[in-house]
């Protein structure tokens, strides 16, 4: 084909499929974002639901039969442990971050570009620990924190959440340090930096998306870990959100319904949204990063 | 952080002297590059390493929850589980949960990577809204599911109802077959939004002069998916597999949430089977042990990847 001859029969072909292609993606934008977001909007409405609403077989499901009530959400924040579990996520979270930073970007750092032998297989052993499952280490993790005396408390979490998220961490930044040109330490070394000094002050902040998306990718890890949280705590007052909700909502057979859908609504909108905000550079510095490793 | 200067060599004689020591450490390649990766190092070997080491044992020993006390049993964990009808089950249902979620999240994926990057009005609505089964602790996520699938008031089997399409529930979580569906339907719900963001970076990373020069060229959509977006692609699509498929393997928080592994073990993985004999029937040895059954399928699965995705790089 020449390509450079377009009849009007090629262009009225075009303008058809373009508008098709259009057309498709809409629908599947609009059915995909239900199929995501149905069991949240379902929820938020069980959420102000009475009693006798919610557990009648014939009510419509979807509308409000009787009058929404707030009693739910009152339950769940003032007669269990809802603020506090969202606390120790958070600072569990936040602790866990700061930590993953600290170890995982000198290892990044010395495996892409202080050249060694072991590099490359430094870099493929600590991928590997990646594949060693929570489920495969959580009876000899018990025990170990037993021995280490933190049973029953907060802090064995941040003791071990980072051992998920350091090697990731360190596997996605070797990919974006890939994408920093070695120039630049060089030029920047040649104007007087120590190596450590490049590092910090030239290399670090070009560095910012990926860091970004280590953060973002570590939070999320740690706060939706349920094995160790589960393994390793019972009281209520050091449970973090994904096991203290199930356990303070269901007892026994009884689901308290009501509060377990508001629950699951107020903690998904708000990391969600967080989520959004860092969505572009996260992908930005994943394709620049790992994929052209 | 202060200005550059700080960093050069100062007047004072004493305090160049201990910059200079400093400097020289912090110029040497070789020191730094171990002293930089060895917290790491230290850190997985204490905190994975040494537990992983303790876990073989463990898998060799007649530890239980109520009997601490560590004696040499050989392979009897192993030949138990090995005899145990559940396990050889459990395996069989990983294997069915991994293989078909990966397929359904690869392919959901893929296309809402491509919805994902177009350009379309209320774009930042739908990213927002397809994004949630991830970015919510999974745990609570499958809890709305267990209250969407309830055995009475599930609203989906309203709907049927409605429509009239079935006249009695569907006991979703109650019928073996129905069961691992809706297993497989959560996770899969839950990690296609995972897969979507990272297929959403290899498409972003696909030159755009390639595609332009195809369109050019009058290849079709079908044939630029098949000819150059999924081969150039390919390597992205297999590491999020990859990552995917260990992460499937070993995961039982859904199956842990929804059924607990029933109806009568119908939807038992070997992590949670693990968990339950490990943890709740206090049997750490057999819980080791099937645990650690995991480990050589994972290294295999994992190496043929890695394989595979090299020789797509340098082919």
């Amino acid at each position: 084909m020449d390509g450079l001859v377009v009849t009007d029969a090629d262009r009225r072909r075009y303008a058809r499929r373009h508008l098709a292609g259009r057309i498709a993606l809409y629908v599947i934008a609009v059915l995909s974002a239900l199929a995501a977001a149905g069991p949240f909007v379902w929820a938020a409405i069980t959420t102000f639901k009475q009693d006798s609403d919610l557990y009648r077989r014939r009510n419509n499901p979807f509308v409000f039969n009787e009058t929404p009530t707030n009693d739910h959400i009152d339950l769940l924040f003032n007669r269990t442990g809802f603020a506090t579990f969202a606390w120790n996520t958070l600072w569990v979270g936040v602790l866990v971050v700061l930590i993953t930073l600290v170890l995982s970007l000198p290892a990044a750092y010395s495996l892409a570009r202080l050249d060694r032998p072991w590099s490359g297989r430094m870099g493929i052993a600590i991928f590997f620990v990646y594949l060693v499952p929570p489920t495969l280490l959580f009876l000899s993790l018990s025990r170990l924190v037993v021995a280490l005396g933190l049973q029953d408390s907060t802090w064995s979490l941040v003791v071990i959440y980072p051992t998920i998220t350091v090697p990731v961490s360190v596997w996605l930044l070797i990919g974006f340090l890939k994408t920093i040109p070695k120039d630049i330490e060089e030029q920047a070394m040649v104007d007087g930096y120590s190596r450590v000094g490049a590092m910090v002050r030239v290399v670090a902040p070009l560095l910012f998306p990926g860091l970004v998306a280590v953060v973002v990718f570590a939070f999320t890890l740690t706060a939706s870990e349920f094995i160790y949280a589960l393994a390793f705590i019972s009281p209520s007052a050091e449970k973090v959100i994904s096991t203290g909700v199930p356990t303070e909502l269901v007892r026994g057979d009884v689901f308290f319904w009501q509060s377990l859908q508001a629950a699951a609504v107020l903690v998904a909108v708000p990391i969600a949204l967080v989520f959004n905000l860092f969505l572009d550079r996260f992908i930005a510095g994943f394709t620049q990063g790992a994929v052209k490793g | 952080m202060g200005a550059p200067s700080a960093e050069r060599v100062e007047q004072a004689p004493a305090r160049a002297s201990v910059q200079l020591a400093r400097r020289r450490l912090a110029d040497r390649d070789g020191a730094l590059a171990w002293l930089f990766v060895s917290p790491a190092v230290v850190y997985i070997l204490a905190l994975v390493g040494l537990p992983f080491v303790l876990a073989i044992a463990f898998s060799l020993s007649d530890v239980t929850g109520g009997d601490p006390s560590f004696d040499w049993v050989g392979l009897q964990n192993f030949e138990r589980i090995f005899a145990d009808p559940v396990f050889w089950r459990s395996l069989r249902n990983t294997f069915v949960f991994t293989a078909v979620s990966m397929l359904l999240i690869v392919v959901f994926g893929k296309v809402l990577a491509n919805v994902l990057i177009a350009d379309f009005k209320g774009r930042w609505l739908v990213r927002f809204l397809v994004l949630l089964p991830w970015t919510t602790p999974v745990a609570l996520s499958t809890i709305t599911w267990l209250w969407m699938l309830d055995s009475v008031f599930s609203p989906i089997d309203w709907v049927l109802r409605t429509a009239g399409l079935i006249q009695t529930n569907m006991f979703w979580l109650g019928v073996p077959h129905l069961a691992m569906a809706s297993v497989i339907t959560v996770h899969v719900w839950r990690l296609v939004p995972l897969a979507a963001v990272i297929m959403m970076a290899g498409l972003l990373s696909i030159p755009k002069d390639v595609q332009e020069q195809a369109l050019v060229d009058g290849a079709g959509y079908w044939r630029r998916m098949f000819e150059i977006t999924i081969p150039l692609t390919a390597p992205v699509i297999a590491i999020s597999a990859l990552f995917g498929a260990i992460f499937t393997f070993t995961d039982m928080t859904v199956v842990y949430v929804l059924t607990r592994g029933g109806p009568t073990n119908e939807t038992q993985v070997l992590a949670s089977w693990a968990f339950f004999r490990g943890i709740e029937g206090s049997d750490i040895g057999q819980g080791a042990a099937i645990a650690l059954f995991l480990f050589p399928l994972l290294l295999a699965a994992a190496i043929a990847i890695l394989r595979a995705v090299r020789r797509m790089e340098i082919g």
